[in-house]
């Protein structure tokens, strides 16, 4: 009986982004609505890659772009088509310049290349804690940032790559999410998740019972980074275009803040804080070009340019300073039975 | 020779800009054990300031940026650092970011993305000849405005009761709050002082950094970055070594770009990647001394695995 109730844990998420796929998908939406519902949905695949190393270690780390860059470079340009590579990426090394894959490798090789970059980079880093990590963490993003910005055997340069094929449809990008949620859930169920979310709460009586901390973040580190590889790939092929711009600061900002905006502390809080965010950054977009009746009637006219902006990072900043742990306050998923909650209160991470 | 010089004043000038700022983002942390990204957004305020009064008399648009930039610094504090007291360091930092984040937000809306050029004294930007070498005047300002501030700050921090305080409750905050240090009274003076600090850098960050001349709304972003990347390589526990680590930062990126050429296809010949050399120096010195390049001794303050 227990057992299936802690699967709810996975299945209130998985459904919420099924429903969020059906309902993009409808007739009565409008259609020029759909790209936003994908939008919302690969962030949910990056801010949960994201949780699945900051959640479960309690480490904070401002380097997960970056492998969410490599993912969305190396699916980029290798998906361009090669006749067109000659002028788009001329500089390229003859292997990349010279060959194209389909839509799914691509994705494979965003997720290999996310994780063993991710796994390079851990095996000294992640003998780091606190803010030394979370500097450490983004000395990676900037280096990352620098070399994809002007390296152009490896890609676009300071130049814009384009001519990606936009695959990321809504199914894809729903399977996507839901994909990355189920390995998130895997791993913290697991005797690995399970090890590192102890030295996430105590690490001295973590070390003391035989955990080796270092080579349990390693491990999520490698996965978080395999998994934000592969959003990085499903963004990129959302967009079809990719500047280093992209996937640099502003990204970086925006995954963490909706990660705590939902509670750092669960996976359910990735999805939540992911899909608020998003959702009301798609209401004031709209707001604002007037097409959502009942503002437009209670302000008399379209909300003004640049609401969206302001709204967004109100509502950020409210809900960090209003409520530290998150909407979610760090608790899983569950069907609603009072009794269990006094028993299993998710603390949040520190 | 002349050149060598000339680099080395203009290093030490950026890394004095750079100090300042770190004891800015030191002092709030000592305190309150929060890193505050927002920062450069009230050093951006403060330009904005300046920018908008470019025809005033100078006193009154620099009167008019520290009004700015204190008002936005209390208002901080109450609004948002106040409630997140206690909140995990993650947490706190994350909030900073969204406050930055807003801080942009409004002055895009507000201003527009297009630069707006700040004049505060225009005979500052003129050469002094010393010898052979070339400097601005406003160089040689920069570097006495920062010896200045920090021996103003030494006094404060070592000959009043306030920054007594201050120094205890950035050791032990529990320990001075039981032996009668009012929390809220010391916190509120650390955001003061650090308020005019960056109410200082925006005077002075339009005419000592050329390409910081036009304000926008990610005005400073880039400084706050670097400093906050060298306090936390200087070990930024202690406000000394916060400082020098802002200092080595500005000094060293001062120095690589005097030096550097500006072109070369390869990674690591040209300037291009001066941001990867210096990121990847960061990375090495944290890995060797996580608690910092200037701490004192080992200690255990910094987890180590």
């Amino acid at each position: 009986m227990r057992r299936y109730l802690d699967l709810a844990e996975l299945l209130g998420p998985v459904l919420v982004l099924v429903l969020v796929g059906v309902v993009g998908s409808m007739g009565f939406v409008d259609p020029a609505l759909e790209i936003e519902f994908r939008g919302a949905l690969v962030s949910v695949a990056m801010v949960v890659a994201l949780y699945v190393f900051v959640g479960n270690s309690g480490v904070i780390s401002f380097g997960h772009v970056s492998f969410v860059a490599v993912g969305a470079f190396v699916a980029g340009v290798m998906t361009v088509p090669v006749a067109l590579k000659p002028t788009i990426t001329p500089g390229l090394f003859s292997l990349l310049g010279e060959h194209s894959v389909g839509n799914i490798m691509s994705l494979a090789l965003a997720t290999v290349l996310g994780g063993v970059f991710a796994l390079v980079v851990g095996i000294p880093l992640m003998r780091l804690s606190g803010l030394a990590a979370g500097i450490a963490t983004f000395a990676v993003l900037g280096v990352t940032y620098n070399i994809l910005n002007n390296w152009e055997k490896i890609g676009p340069g300071p130049l814009t790559l384009t001519t990606i094929p936009e695959t990321t449809d809504l199914l894809q990008a729903t399977v996507g999410a839901i994909a990355v949620v189920i390995a998130a859930f895997a791993y913290q169920r697991s005797r690995y998740g399970r090890k590192l979310r102890a030295s996430r709460e105590d690490s001295a009586a973590a070390r003391s019972t035989g955990i080796d901390i270092h080579r349990e973040r390693l491990w999520a580190f490698a996965l978080s980074g395999a998994l934000s590889g592969f959003a990085g790939g499903l963004l990129v092929h959302l967009a079809g275009t990719l500047q280093a711009r992209d996937v640099y600061l502003d990204l970086t900002f925006l995954t963490l803040a909706m990660l705590v905006v939902g509670g750092v502390g669960s996976l359910w809080g990735a999805v939540v804080g992911a899909l608020a965010v998003s959702a009301l950054d798609t209401f004031l977009l709209k707001a604002e070009s007037g097409e959502i009746g009942f503002v437009a009637d209670l302000v008399g006219k379209p909300l003004w340019g640049g609401s969206r902006l302001v709204g967004v990072a109100i509502f950020m900043a409210v809900v960090l300073v209003l409520l530290p742990d998150g909407l979610t306050r760090g608790r899983e998923f569950r069907l609603s039975t009072p009794w269990r909650r006094v028993s299993q209160t998710g603390e949040t991470a520190s | 020779m002349t050149d060598d010089v000339q680099t080395l004043v203009d290093a030490i000038a950026l890394g004095s800009i750079y100090a300042l700022m770190a004891v800015g983002i030191g002092l709030v942390f000592g305190v309150l054990r929060l890193v505050n990204f927002a920062y450069g957004q009230l050093i951006m305020a403060g330009a904005y300031a300046l920018a908008l009064t470019n025809d005033s008399p100078v006193l009154l648009s620099i009167a008019l940026c520290f009004g700015v930039v204190l008002a936005l610094s209390v208002a901080l504090e109450f609004a948002a650092f106040r409630p997140l007291r206690g909140a995990s360091p993650t947490t706190m930092l994350v909030a900073t970011f969204a406050i930055s984040y807003l801080l942009q937000s409004i002055a895009l809306v507000r201003f527009g993305a297009i630069g707006k050029i700040v004049v505060v004294i225009p005979k500052l930007s003129e050469p002094v000849t010393i010898g052979s070498v070339h400097i601005r005047w406003i160089t040689l300002v920069t570097i006495l405005v920062a010896i200045g501030v920090f021996a103003a700050l030494t006094l404060l921090l070592t000959r009043t009761t306030i920054g007594l305080q201050m120094r205890a409750a950035s050791i032990d905050a529990e320990t001075a709050r039981l032996l009668g240090v009012r929390a809220n009274a010391v916190i509120t003076a650390a955001v003061l002082v650090s308020g005019v600090i960056a109410a200082i850098a925006a005077v002075i960050l339009p005419m000592a950094v050329p390409e910081r001349v036009l304000v926008s709304p990610d005005y400073a972003l880039r400084e706050t970055i670097i400093v906050l990347v060298g306090v936390v390589v200087g070990g930024i526990d202690r406000l000394l070594s916060a400082t020098l680590g802002g200092f080595t930062m500005g000094f060293a990126v001062g120095m690589f770009s005097g030096y550097l050429p500006s072109t070369g296809a390869w990674p690591f010949t040209s300037s291009v990647y001066l941001d990867s050399a210096v990121f990847m120096l960061v990375i090495l010195v944290l890995l060797l001394r996580p608690e910092g390049l200037f701490a004192r001794g080992r200690r255990t303050a910094v987890e180590r695995l």
